[in-house]
């Protein structure tokens, strides 16, 4: 019961977070509450058994993304230009997405159910044979090295594609400034 | 930020412990939380605050261009090279069980490879994105 | 109590049409990438919510523990991670060079001086 009151109060945190983050148009304090958003999912998940994935998000989310963020910036200026007529259509859309999804989620099986069919297929197998076929007591290691090896090598395709691409649009060398570029302040 | 004593003081003591917990998620993975990917982000984030607090040149002085470039290759190599091994042995791709004399002996050795791999991809990138996005706004 | 049950999907559906708010209504590129990662951020939390298995503990085997919360989106999470975070920097790259080339990243600025050539 206690983790199941935890888990309410750290979303219901989450919630304001993602909330406050939209009405803000200093993009500053709006990147900061997404390290916070960021620092509170990875608390969640430790609340519902994803130690790996914790480990990773609070890595990801608060250390680099944030940095990464942050970076930009620096570069792109701090201040969102406010808009000029209220968003109307975009709060109907997504009221009405919202709507559609939450009516979907009403036959979905509860939080925490352990015949929900998500656990029912593969995984079993995982459990119980990875300790012979394996012999290593992480589980969610196996599947990611090893029953699901494919899957990962795709991952890291993308990100070393990614990479590839962030340094053929920005460059690894220092850039030498011949002409400040338009907008840009001196330094 | 590099005239503040206190930051520099504070991050030439914690550096050595982020790399050491980067090392040991890597290594320990198997038995505990931790893995490639982890263990990736942790050791980026390690250089990364380096960076921050020592300028993009001291960072840059760490870790030349060249190593990252062959880190970021290097790593998606040794993981797809691992599958070209275990097809030269017989096996399948990716079915790390002919890499030893035993079935467990040969998973234990291709999770670990691959993980390498993995953790070694992941940080060159991690890096070398800071490095790329703090180069632009260097003077 | 089904409101209980499915409180958490409630609140990520909450969180997606927040980024998804975000990327539609703002003109500030910054912000799009933001609102794109608070919708990232609410799918993974929609996955791990649906592996948790109640009475269950972290996916590690050792002597004493027979029931388990499901490893499998974990996984899918701890590598999609991993792959947002390399791809928000590829679009903040891409910000970046925008900004260089237009001088804003305001999309409706932007739009101007494409019309303007």
């Amino acid at each position: 019961m206690l983790i199941e009151a935890i888990n309410i109060v750290l979303l219901g945190m989450l919630a304001v977070t993602a909330l406050a983050a939209i009405r803000l148009h200093d993009l500053f304090a709006v990147v900061m509450l997404f390290g916070i958003y960021s620092l509170l999912a990875a608390v969640v998940f430790v609340v519902l058994d994803a130690v790996d994935v914790a480990f990773t998000e609070a890595a990801v989310g608060v250390g680099i993304s944030t940095v990464l963020m942050l970076a930009t910036i620096g570069l792109a200026g701090r201040h969102e230009k406010r808009p000029a007529h209220r968003p109307l259509l975009p709060l109907l859309v997504v009221v009405v997405t919202g709507a559609a999804l939450v009516y979907g989620t009403l036959d979905m099986p509860h939080f925490g159910d352990p015949n929900a069919p998500v656990h029912q297929h593969v995984v079993p197998r995982y459990l119980q044979r990875s300790a012979d076929e394996i012999g290593i007591p992480n589980v969610v290691t196996n599947i990611l090295a090893s029953y699901r090896g494919y899957d990962t090598l795709g991952e890291l395709t993308v990100i070393f594609t990614a990479g590839v691409g962030v340094l053929a649009l920005l460059g690894l060398r220092r850039r030498r400034r011949e002409r400040p570029g338009p907008g840009q302040s001196p330094p | 930020m590099k005239d503040n004593p206190v930051l520099r003081v504070v991050t030439k003591i914690t550096l050595p412990l982020i790399f050491l917990f980067a090392l040991y998620v890597q290594f320990h993975g198997d038995f505990g939380p931790g893995g490639g990917f982890q263990a990736g982000v942790i050791f980026a984030a390690g250089f990364i605050l380096y960076g921050l607090v020592f300028g993009t040149e001291a960072l840059r002085a760490a870790v030349p261009a060249a190593v990252l470039r062959l880190g970021i290759a290097l790593g998606l190599m040794l993981y797809a090279g691992v599958g070209v091994v275990t097809l030269g042995l017989g096996g399948e791709y990716l079915a790390y069980g002919t890499l030893a004399h035993t079935a467990a002996h040969g998973q234990h050795l291709g999770i670990f490879l691959v993980e390498l791999g993995v953790g070694v991809t992941v940080a060159a990138v991690m890096v070398a994105v800071f490095l790329a996005f703090a180069g632009r706004a260097d003077p | 109590m089904s409101a209980a049950g499915l409180y958490n999907y409630w609140i990520v559906i909450l969180l997606m049409m927040a980024g998804f708010y975000v990327v539609i209504s703002s003109g500030n590129l910054v912000k799009k990438i933001v609102g794109l990662n608070l919708f990232q951020a609410s799918v993974f939390i929609l996955y791990i919510s649906m592996g948790k298995v109640a009475g269950g503990s972290a996916p590690i085997l050792r002597e004493g523990v027979t029931q388990f919360s499901n490893p499998l989106p974990h996984v899918l999470i701890l590598t999609a991670i991993v792959v947002g975070v390399a791809t928000t920097a590829l679009g903040l790259a891409l910000v970046v060079r925008i900004r260089e080339a237009y001088g804003t990243a305001e999309e409706d600025e932007i739009h101007q001086q494409d019309e303007s050539l």
